[in-house]
């Protein structure tokens, strides 16, 4: 039988495992992120080293004087009014807390509900990684579509990519089928170095688990330090979420949900040379 | 016009709106509340698991300690007794150690500081985020369990303090496995000094693998008992059962 191809066809991309940790995560990051800003908002500072409260000098630090909220990092003082340190509520009351209410959970302040939210979904997140972990070695899926091939990691190359993203040129037809330079790193970055870094970071925030591994410690400097570092990494993630979410809507958000739903998505037709 | 940026972006808004107003009311129910309790459950049984019961907190040199300690919580006991106590340098401040125990106590304050002291420089982890080094002198613990006899029915000792908190006043509680730890000490000097009323003058718990709540100050008695339900709310210090914090403060 000799059918033709048709020019679109629908592929299956991704694994039933990947999607089910990617729709656990998009529920459970958002979670944490938001719950951890819950949580730096009983303190809104940041230091460097073992020790810190509010006389010891801060890198980083959230306020508010009288009419203005205000960011500082280092010596610099952004002014963030209704955004950071002083916002408006739902109620349109005036706020003096870090981060607005839209972007914590619970969104009125409470730091005991905050860390119930934050401790409990951290184990949601730390399983489901180490599960996902281990089964993306086991199916192959770091090894064949993750792990960069030698030529992709020649700096041509990574500025070439970089090029296509910027004029927004993704890639077609069967190039769409495998994660890019960029994508690559990006994932790996996530799934290698920041959730570990999270995990390990957050860990090290426990005085119970200071006494009985004690390397934590020693690997990040002191607690406050981790703290710093946590909250580093959240960012970043957040980052990656934003980033994400923006490659989604660019590459056409249908068929991106549905593959990430179904598993099938539509090949891009291959552009003409 | 409805342009197709407007529409995502309204789209983001209301999902966020109704996540955050879901969240809250979330957590505004009490099953999803219990729910979110196994988290407790499952981090101090992991903690207790995986982690060596007798390991110690770290101790640091002299020169690592904050330039400043800092107090939070009750800075001054209100009332007149506490105040006479302060006026007279806590000279007639009595703790008493009863419950489940073989021979109930009441220690002088003469006597405290003349038993074995432990020097301990450790870290102390506010549950707001920020931490404190300095040293602390005091009695360990289990030398004043040892001294009354712990009964075998016993698994918590419950600290009673003299800070008063309006509808009670400030209580805490730990297991027999923090209580007899090395380090866990009545401590009654801070950086060498008597220990400062803000910090809990004359006598408070140090139970240093363990968030700042924990550490009860102004402590007057001990108690030993096999449930923590008939205290307070029952859920074993002021701050559980006013606001909801976990019981298991090793995280």
């Amino acid at each position: 039988m000799d059918q033709p191809v048709p020019e679109r066809p629908l592929v299956y991309r991704h694994r039933l495992i990947t999607r089910i940790w990617h729709w656990i995560n998009a529920v459970t990051v958002f979670v944490m992120l938001m719950s951890g800003l819950m949580i730096f908002n009983a303190h809104p500072r940041l230091y460097w080293g073992h020790y810190g409260a509010n006389l010891d000098r801060a890198w980083l630090s959230i306020g508010a004087t009288p009419d203005q909220g205000i960011l500082s990092i280092g010596d610099l003082d952004i002014p963030t009014t209704g955004l950071l340190g002083r916002w408006t509520d739902s109620n349109g009351t005036i706020q003096t807390r870090a981060f607005p209410g839209w972007a914590t959970i619970p969104s009125y302040y409470s730091l005991s509900a905050g860390r119930r939210w934050h401790l409990s979904f951290a184990w949601v997140l730390v399983i489901g990684g180490l599960f996902y972990w281990l089964a993306s070695f086991l199916n192959r899926h770091v090894q064949k579509d993750l792990l960069p091939k030698r030529a992709e990691l020649s700096p041509r190359h990574i500025w070439h990519d970089i090029k296509d993203h910027a004029r927004l040129r993704f890639p077609t037809g069967e190039a769409a089928l495998r994660y890019n330079i960029l994508q690559k790193l990006a994932y790996l970055g996530v799934l290698f170095v920041l959730l570990p870094l999270i995990v390990l970071t957050g860990l090290t925030m426990s005085p119970a688990m200071d006494a009985a591994w004690p390397w934590l410690v020693d690997l990040f400097g002191g607690r406050q330090s981790a703290r710093s570092i946590h909250f580093i990494a959240a960012m970043l993630i957040a980052l990656f979420i934003v980033v994400h979410l923006l490659m989604v809507m660019l590459a056409g958000p249908f068929n991106e949900v549905r593959s990430m739903i179904t598993g099938r998505y539509r090949l891009p037709k291959a552009r003409r040379p | 016009m409805i342009t197709r940026r407007k529409l995502v972006g309204g789209l983001g808004a209301t999902a966020g709106g109704l996540l955050v107003t879901g969240c809250d009311k979330l957590n505004e129910t009490p099953d999803f509340r219990e729910t979110l309790r196994l988290g407790e459950a499952l981090t101090y049984r992991a903690q207790r698991l995986i982690t060596d019961r007798g390991a110690l907190a770290r101790e640091f040199r002299p020169d690592q300690r904050s330039p400043v300690f800092r107090a939070n919580g009750t800075r001054m006991p209100i009332g007149d007794a506490y105040a006479a106590h302060a006026a007279a340098n806590f000279a007639d401040w009595r703790l008493q150690v009863d419950g489940l125990v073989a021979r109930p106590r009441a220690f002088s304050m003469a006597q405290l500081h003349s038993m074995p002291r432990r020097h301990q420089i450790t870290r102390h982890d506010c549950v707001e985020g920020w931490s404190a080094i300095g040293k602390w002198t005091g009695v360990p613990l289990k030398l004043l369990l040892d001294l009354a006899g712990v009964r075998q029915s016993a698994r918590y000792a419950v600290f009673h303090c003299a800070d008063d908190y309006g509808p009670m006043n400030y209580y805490e509680s730990i297991d027999l496995i923090d209580a007899l730890h090395p380090q866990t000490i009545l401590a009654w000097a801070l950086n060498d000094r008597p220990l400062p009323i803000p910090n809990g003058a004359p006598l408070r718990l140090r139970v240093e693998r363990m968030l700042g709540y924990k550490h009860a100050k102004y402590v007057e008695r001990i108690e030993l008992v096999d449930s923590l339900a008939r205290f307070g709310k029952g859920k074993g210090g002021y701050w559980e059962d006013s606001n909801d914090y976990e019981w298991y403060a090793g995280i």
